[in-house]
């Protein structure tokens, strides 16, 4: 500090300027923040609420065709609830690492960790490690903060493919290439700690070594006075055992064997000479497809028989920002159940939330955000995961956040 | 070599050639750090800006392609003092490149070496998007631009010793060339000692402070909130009693706002590049301030 004031006194006197009021305003400059609160990490706060209007029993949600993931993928309460709170503490810890924690606390039960991490910071050559609770850099919607969606709720194939949020307890390393344009390859091993891996409610499995490994790479670019894009393919490779799920009749199977997801993302994003202050477009797409195979477990005839699936899903999403503040958007998804083989002495009949559907869903939403910090939002969706009814979803929520201004990923 | 070989070193070596040969490889988040970096490296360094004068600054995309160019920087300039908050902490954690965190040599903040102003005595959010280390768009007080060239030098030599006597040559001849164009400015700027000015944002406050102007007002209610209505229609009031003799809105602004007050009270409203390439004639930083005081003049005349 003394070296800087210094610098710009000579500075002053070489350009003739009083030296009073330099020095004045360099003092000034120099009564930063001292003592031990000046190392506080960069504290934020998520607060969102959320009125929901639903046609259809929220309690009886379920997505038809495809095997019900372990955590909550439905529509969520009717009336008014609180959403998730989320307290994101954020700091370098050293010249190494840097450290991150994001802990939600829900109205129900108590506080979780969404994320806690540390990075490095001093690696060279394109190299970052991540290790600890980690969003799985599977897909692109996934690495997403819930209050940076672009819509209130995840889409369908998030849902049964990914349980609404894949979180894993890991190892990341990342290289980001040495080229003119973005160009990153990554690899995750996990402890597989929730859906597609885990065993049920009872949590991961219990083994040593690794029981969930992804892969990934993206590329990105810029083109034309104001687009930039990014693309990426990602593997989820687990090996779920005595992974059980519940049918709708309330028996509970359970399934050994393989899953594999592939999942191709594209995001594309607009703004006039990249000033996205006043008009902006975002178009995001993901595309899944997952293979399954390996040893079901009826809950009903407590038979084992074999069991293989290959289904898929996708959404695609524009979002447009017409005026300073406002912004409107569509979602269209689509889930294939794809084709489900079960061998003897299995009967497709025990599985009826496996019987052949194709769910879709369309979303409408217009926000508002009259600052960077605060945003209200109404969404309306028509909804058909069920085979038998339509739920139309009416959302109205907001979302606002406090104290450390927060960076949002492309 | 097999034909499957030599296409794939063909294209690695397309792929990863490396962008320039020069000694040094630098990131500047904004246009005006830029421009002095090539003043005073010349062809000894490969200057990208991540923004243009057409962006404003403190709502910009941490795009895959800004981060491909930190990953390859020696240094990094940017204002700092939190306007880059929102993008640049992504870019430098997702970089995988040490040589640019904070704390680096590679790590540069312009804003760290001049006296800053408008520091905060209350920092709330409710008072807008407030800076609690002050304001950092420094770069339009034409002394802190040789502040920070002064600062700016002496971490090319450290960066690259080699090179020491071509980057001294250039500061000093920077700093002659300089010294001149400020009194040459001083003298212009004179008839706009205390003028009164309606801005658009807090961008203009070190010129307004060096050119002993006058801030009547700003288009924006608060800090980083566009322009309402409500407020606009009390500005015209305002203007009726105590009236500014000219609005000023940077390159990266909708006229729109400036235009609509204009209109109402017949006070003139002028378009100000705010950094290098916001006009035609701001090719470089001695065109940024010859363009405007030019514009200035003209418009308060």
């Amino acid at each position: 500090m003394h070296r800087k004031a210094t610098t710009a006194l000579a500075v002053a006197a070489a350009l003739g300027l009083p030296h009073a009021a330099t020095a004045q305003q360099a003092a000034v400059q120099a009564s930063s923040p001292t003592g031990e609160n000046a190392m506080n990490p960069a504290v934020s706060v998520i607060l969102n609420g959320i009125y929901s209007n639903l046609s259809q029993d929220p309690t009886a949600f379920r997505i038809n065709g495809f095997t019900p993931t372990l955590g909550e993928v439905g529509p969520g309460v009717r009336g008014f609830s609180l959403g998730e709170s989320e307290l994101a503490l954020a700091a370098n810890i050293d010249h190494n690492f840097r450290g991150t924690l994001i802990a939600s606390i829900s109205p129900e039960d108590g506080i979780g960790v969404e994320e806690g991490t540390i990075q490095t910071l001093a690696l060279s050559y394109g190299f970052t490690i991540k290790a600890g609770r980690f969003f799985s850099g599977v897909g692109y919607q996934n690495q997403i903060h819930a209050h940076a969606w672009d819509f209130t709720d995840a889409p369908l194939a998030n849902k049964v493919f990914l349980g609404n949020q894949l979180g894993e307890d890991g190892v990341q390393l990342k290289w980001v290439a040495p080229a003119s344009f973005y160009w990153d390859v990554g690899v995750e091993a996990g402890r597989g700690r929730q859906f597609p891996a885990a065993a049920g409610p009872a949590g991961p499995r219990n083994k040593n070594g690794v029981s969930s490994g992804n892969v990934f790479t993206h590329v990105g670019g810029d083109f034309g006075t104001g687009a930039a894009w990014q693309t990426g393919l990602s593997y989820l490779s687990t090996s779920p055992q005595d992974r059980t799920f519940e049918d709708p009749t309330g028996t509970t199977n359970s399934f050994t064997g393989q899953s594999r997801l592939w999942v191709l993302d594209g995001i594309l994003k607009w703004a006039p000479n990249y000033n996205p202050t006043y008009t902006n477009f975002k178009l995001q797409g993901e595309y899944f497809r997952r293979k399954e195979d390996g040893d079901l477990t009826s809950g009903t005839t407590a038979q084992t028989g074999g069991f293989a699936s290959v289904q898929s899903g996708w959404y695609l999403q524009g979002v447009y920002q017409f005026v300073p503040m406002w912004r409107v958007g569509y979602r269209y998804d689509r889930l294939n159940s794809g084709s489900t083989s079960f061998s003897a002495p299995l009967n497709a009949a025990d599985f009826p939330i496996l019987a052949a559907y194709n769910p879709t869903r369309h979303t409408v939403m217009v926000d508002w955000s009259p600052s960077e910090f605060s945003r209200v939002r109404l969404q309306f969706a028509s909804d058909k995961s069920r085979s038998d009814v339509t739920d139309k979803q009416v959302f109205l929520q907001y979302i606002v956040s406090l104290g450390a201004h927060g960076a949002h990923k492309f | 070599m097999k034909p499957i070989i030599r296409i794939l070193s063909g294209l690695s070596l397309a792929i990863f050639a490396a962008p320039s040969i020069a000694a040094l490889n630098i990131f500047a988040c904004e246009q005006e750090w830029a421009a002095l970096a090539q003043e005073l490296a010349g062809d000894k360094a490969s200057v990208y800006s991540a923004t243009t004068a057409l962006q404003d600054v403190h709502k910009v995309e941490a795009r895959p392609s800004l981060i491909a160019r930190v990953r390859s920087a020696d240094l990094l300039i940017c204002s700092g003092s939190e306007l880059e908050v929102g993008w640049l902490p992504l870019l430098l954690t997702q970089s995988g490149n040490a040589k640019i965190q904070l704390g680096s040599a590679g790590y540069f903040e312009a804003s760290q070496f001049v006296p800053k102003l408008e520091i905060p005595k209350v920092v709330d959010r409710a008072l807008g998007d407030v800076h609690p280390s002050g304001n950092p768009h420094v770069h339009l007080d034409p002394r802190n631009i040789a502040r920070v060239a002064e600062a700016l030098t002496e971490r090319f030599v450290q960066l690259d010793p080699a090179n020491t006597d071509i980057y001294k040559a250039r500061g000093n001849s920077f700093r002659e060339r300089w010294r001149a164009a400020l009194s040459r400015w001083e003298q212009q700027a004179a008839p706009l000692k205390g003028v009164p000015v309606v801005v658009y944002h807090k961008d203009m406050s070190y010129f307004i402070n060096w050119s002993g102007m006058r801030e009547a007002g700003s288009l924006e209610p608060k800090p980083g909130l566009p322009p309402t209505p409500a407020h606009l229609a009390e500005l015209v009031e305002r203007m009726k009693r105590e009236p500014a003799k000219v609005v000023v809105y940077s390159a990266y602004n909708s006229p729109r706002a400036a235009e609509f007050l204009s209109e109402r009270t017949k006070i003139p409203s002028v378009m100000l590049p705010f950094t290098v390439g916001g006009t035609d004639r701001a090719k470089d930083l001695f065109g940024l301030f010859d363009d405007t005081i030019g514009r200035l003049l003209a418009t308060v005349k």
